[in-house]
């Protein structure tokens, strides 16, 4: 418990809560997911309410561009198999998008029938049934090697998402593909970072293990450190690059190392790597985007008596979306808006409250960006017992540092679009790397459209 | 409030929906619960000499997350003896005498045993007698049913002999697994039929299980062909209903029967001149109580209408049913798509260019195959607000999706318009041709 007490006034005022115990939670329940699977019969009738549209919108809006009146017919007409192959063929990670992805923002938001004052189509849940009855039973077409047919060999430096997808591609064309990923278990934020009440790690592993059965090779080292790129370069005739973005933004004041500070990234990561970690008494959250409402939401189903989130702007300026917030509000967190941090306080070398100041919007900018002052003599403290940073991810670009003739821009590397080449033609990139951080999707589609464009070159080149 | 009475060939009932003869009216405690539920007249499930049924007896089509499109059945005459059937039927009498109550018959091809089943069948109070020709499973092979009904000699004789006993109106069951309905409608006529019922259940096999390779339904490993029934056999029995309303050799009231769910099945039935409708497999599938919409819809759509009664609008579709060679082919409608309706699925573009004219068009594209190519090329991304000033989908239909139609290619043929998921987003459209009226009976006469 801390000790010291609501002083003021915020935007929020609003008075502590006497005593906040832990919440009794099991563990069983904690995270328990937010789109259950569909059975049979319900798969079945949802499928049956598909239009079948041609040249379907929502297989515009996937960025995987995943066939998906073809895939959802197949479940109407029983033909599982074929419907697990249509959406792996365009997405080999279709298992985690289908509960990853923001499809009302995706699929679902360009499904016809909510032009026609209808509920889409559960296109995530469908495909999600289709991968699920897959995962029993794989194809062996997608469960054993396949021969490898060129001489080339291609390196994936990061094992996220984007390297897996472009991994699974060539290997299945036949090149000799190794991921090299730092981390203990590959599969990036899809296996340390998503909330576990969409993803569990050991499905995110479930589809690491396919990809490795196809015959991609996996090592652990971390590139420019354990080994150099040079080394990379030298063993591989392309190298695709997918490491993803750094760590957690530091909110740069003061008391950010006290005891009880831990950033969204690492919360998520601890407490999906530590199935009893929990969280107690009140926590603040401080951010606005997706990552701070998965903390948030994270830090109340571990336990917390009260999770509040900051954000410095208000609710429209929010990042995160709308799906995310609202089911924020229904796990029951708090938010409070135009707060700025200014001090973390300690007591005793804990964390126990922050130092707030009120903001103000300015006119917004040409980008629509609202600028913001700080309102002079508006400062409030907030009490808690943990306090939980989340502004974002670092970009990563030591590693590259414009070396190697790739040119690396805001801190994101810079490629052809169409084809992911870099500035340096044998290298290629994707995902949240290149895109700034986007979803995993992104990364899949990001990952293949390289692997094309790395198989055409090869060819090229060889032939 | 409209009048619903009815008098059917000298069959008087409260209101024209009668219950085929079927499971529904198997015994007389069901059929004084269909008279409580509203049922105006109910025909007895067929009865004759006892017979031994199969389990299981029933299969259908399913459709689009509806059950029962489709209802087989190989299910023979009732299983009960003539004896308990009859004085069932004389107990449901003395407590309904309002409601109609016919008797289904079918007995050996023997004249003194269908003299002996019609007096005991009327001796128990039967309003009317209904003689069994179409049951086109098990029976026929017997040398009843449908194989009587398929063969328009037979057909007149049984009826006459029937006609030498009967003292009610004798109704003749049609089987529809006959190549033209009229030779056998006109025979019945011949013998003397008071009125026709059509039609029995269509010949059918409704699916095969792909696991035991057996086709259902499974009756020990093995199947047989049953009768048709349900909402899929409407059109089928309306077309026959047509046939033989339009006949001028046959003549006589009709009993519709066929895929009848609602009043609107009804009222068509009506309008191609049926005095009442007869319905099986709705009642099978919800139970009595459909009965009550069936009367309530009719009643508000005569309202509305304004006819008073149901002879006000028998028959009023029958002149509209002709041969193709009187239309007229210089009637000319063309498709219009109304893009402020337009959800933009696309169906009526690939269904126009895959199965009629190729006059519906996407701005920009050639042919359909380039649009799908240039979907399947484009880049998209999650919208992300703090990256992009695009935000994500807004509901609206994006205009590019909105295919427009060639309206001098359009054939006006309404394939878009059957497709089309959204009420009044493609209308068809008359277009003048300023020439008179002419058939292709007159063109050819004129070339
Ligand atoms: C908290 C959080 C929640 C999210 N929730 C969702 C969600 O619900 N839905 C969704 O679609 N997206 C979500 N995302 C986004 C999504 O996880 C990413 O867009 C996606 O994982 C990007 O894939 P990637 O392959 O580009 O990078 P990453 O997944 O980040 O993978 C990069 C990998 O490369 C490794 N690496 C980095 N540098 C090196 C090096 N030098 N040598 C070797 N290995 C290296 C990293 O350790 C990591 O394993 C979330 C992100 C976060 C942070
Ligand atoms: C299970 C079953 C049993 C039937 N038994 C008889 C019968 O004994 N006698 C008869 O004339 N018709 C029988 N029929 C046919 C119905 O009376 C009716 O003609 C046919 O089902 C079409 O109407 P519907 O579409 O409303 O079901 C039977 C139909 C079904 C489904
Ligand atoms: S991958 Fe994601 S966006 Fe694409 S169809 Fe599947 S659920 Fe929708």
């Amino acid at each position: 418990m801390s000790k010291i007490d609501f002083t003021a006034m915020g935007s929020n005022p609003e008075p502590r809560t006497p005593n906040p115990e832990s919440r009794v939670v099991n563990p069983a329940s904690r995270f328990q997911e937010i789109h259950p699977a569909l059975d049979a019969h319900a798969a079945a009738i949802e499928a049956n309410r598909c239009l079948f549209c041609y040249d379907a919108p929502c297989t515009a809006a996937c960025p995987t561009h995943i066939d998906v009146p073809r895939f959802i017919k197949k479940i109407a007409t029983d033909n599982l198999r074929g419907s697990a192959l249509t959406i792996l063929n365009s997405n080999v990670l279709g298992l985690s998008c289908a509960r990853v992805c923001p499809v009302d923002v995706l699929c679902e938001g360009a499904c016809v029938m909510v032009r026609e004052n209808y509920k889409p189509i559960e296109i995530g849940r469908l495909q999600r049934f289709a991968m699920d009855r897959f995962y029993e039973k794989p194809d062996s077409a997608w469960s054993t090697p396949s021969p490898i047919t060129h001489t080339e060999r291609v390196g994936c430096v990061g094992g996220g998402p984007a390297s897996l997808a472009c991994a699974a591609e060539l290997r299945r064309r036949g090149y000799a593909v190794t991921v090299i990923d730092n981390r203990p278990l590959p599969g990036g934020l899809n296996t340390y970072g998503v909330a576990e009440y969409k993803l569990r790690p050991q499905d995110s592993l479930r589809e690491v293990d396919m990809i490795r059965s196809l015959g991609v090779e996996f090592r652990q080292a971390l590139v420019g450190d354990t080994i150099s790129l040079e080394s990379v370069e030298k063993e591989f005739s392309l190298v695709f690059l997918g490491m993803g973005l750094g760590t957690m933004q530091r909110l740069g004041i003061p008391g950010e190392s006290l005891h009880g500070v831990i950033d969204a990234l690492r919360l998520i990561e601890r407490y999906k790597t530590a199935p009893d970690f929990q969280v107690r008494g009140r926590v603040v959250v401080i951010g606005g985007g997706n990552t701070a409402i998965d903390a948030a939401n994270a830090a109340r189903r571990l336990g917390a008596a009260e999770v509040h989130l900051f954000y410095r702007r208000t609710e429209r300026e929010m990042p995160a979306f709308r799906s995310e917030f609202d089911r924020s509000k229904v796990e029951g967190v708090r938010f409070h808006w135009l707060a700025q941090p200014m001090e973390i306080i300690g007591f005793e070398g804990n964390a126990a409250a922050v130092r707030f100041v009120e903001t103000r919007l300015g006119a917004p900018d040409h980008n629509g960006r609202c600028a913001i002052t700080p309102v002079p003599g508006s400062q409030y403290q907030f009490a808690c017992d943990m306090v939980i940073p989340a502004i974002g991810q670092e970009r990563l670009t030591s590693l590259l540092e414009n070396t190697r003739g790739i040119t690396v821009k805001n801190g994101l590397v810079v490629v052809d679009r169409p084809t992911g080449r870099t500035t340096n033609p044998r290298y290629f990139a994707g995902g949240d790397c290149v895109n700034g951080g986007r979803e995993v999707v992104d990364a899949v589609a990001d990952g293949k459209r390289a692997a094309l464009a790395m198989a055409a070159q090869l060819e090229k080149s060889s032939g | 409030m409209a009048d619903l009475t009815t008098n059917f060939a000298g069959i008087r009932c409260p209101n024209p929906f009668w219950l085929a003869s079927g499971p529904p009216t198997n015994t007389g405690d069901q059929v004084m619960r269909a008279f409580d539920a509203g049922w105006g007249g109910a025909v007895w499930k067929t009865i004759g000499d006892p017979i031994v049924n199969t389990t299981s007896r029933y299969s259908s089509v399913d459709w689009n997350n509806q059950r029962m499109m489709g209802l087989n059945n190989i299910e023979l005459i009732s299983d009960r003896s003539i004896e308990v059937n009859l004085r069932e039927i004389g107990e449901v009498k003395k407590r309904y005498p309002k409601h109609a109550v016919i008797a289904s018959l079918m007995v050996e091809s023997k004249r003194e045993t269908w003299q002996d089943i019609v007096k005991r069948a009327e001796d128990a109070g039967a309003d009317g007698l209904e003689l069994n020709f179409g049951c086109p499973h098990g029976m026929s092979e017997r040398g009843m049913g449908a194989a009587v009904g398929q063969v328009p000699d037979y057909t007149c004789m049984i009826t006459e002999w029937v006609k030498e006993a009967a003292r009610t109106p004798v109704l003749v069951k049609l089987t529809p697994n006959i190549t033209d309905i009229r030779t056998v409608a006109r025979a019945a006529k011949r013998g003397g039929a008071d009125g026709l019922s059509a039609i029995n259940t269509i010949n059918s096999i409704t699916g095969i299980d792909l696991d035991t390779l057996t086709p259902r339904p499974n009756v020990g490993g093995l199947s047989s062909h049953g009768g048709y029934c349900g909402p899929a056999v409407k059109p089928i029995a309306l077309h026959m209903v047509q046939q033989i309303a339009s006949d001028p050799e046959v003549g006589i009231p009709i009993s519709g029967i066929g895929g009848i769910t609602g009043w609107r099945e009804a009222a068509e039935f009506f309008l191609l001149g049926c005095g009442t409708v007869q319905v099986c497999t709705a009642a099978m599938h919800y139970g009595y109580r459909i009965v009550e919409d069936m009367i309530d819809g009719l009643s508000h759509w005569m309202d509305e209408k304004g006819f008073a009664n149901l002879a006000s609008f028998r028959g009023l579709s029958i002149p509209r049913v002709t041969e193709w060679k009187h239309l007229d082919l210089n009637h000319h409608i063309v498709a219009r798509i109304h893009a402020e309706k337009c959800i933009g699925c696309d169906l009526c573009y690939i269904a126009c260019w895959d199965g009629a004219h190729q006059c519906i068009h996407r701005e920009g594209y050639a042919k359909p195959e380039a649009a799908v190519a240039a979907t399947r090329a484009s880049i998209a991304v999650t919208p992300i607000a703090k990256l992009d000033s695009h935000a994500g989908p807004d509901g609206i239909t994006p205009p590019e999706r909105i295919p427009h139609v060639d309206e001098d290619e359009c054939v006006g043929c309404n394939l878009c318009w059957l497709v089309c998921p959204v009420p009044g987003s493609i209308t068809m459209e008359k277009v003048e041709t300023g020439k008179p009226f002419e058939s292709w009976e007159q063109r050819a006469a004129r070339t």
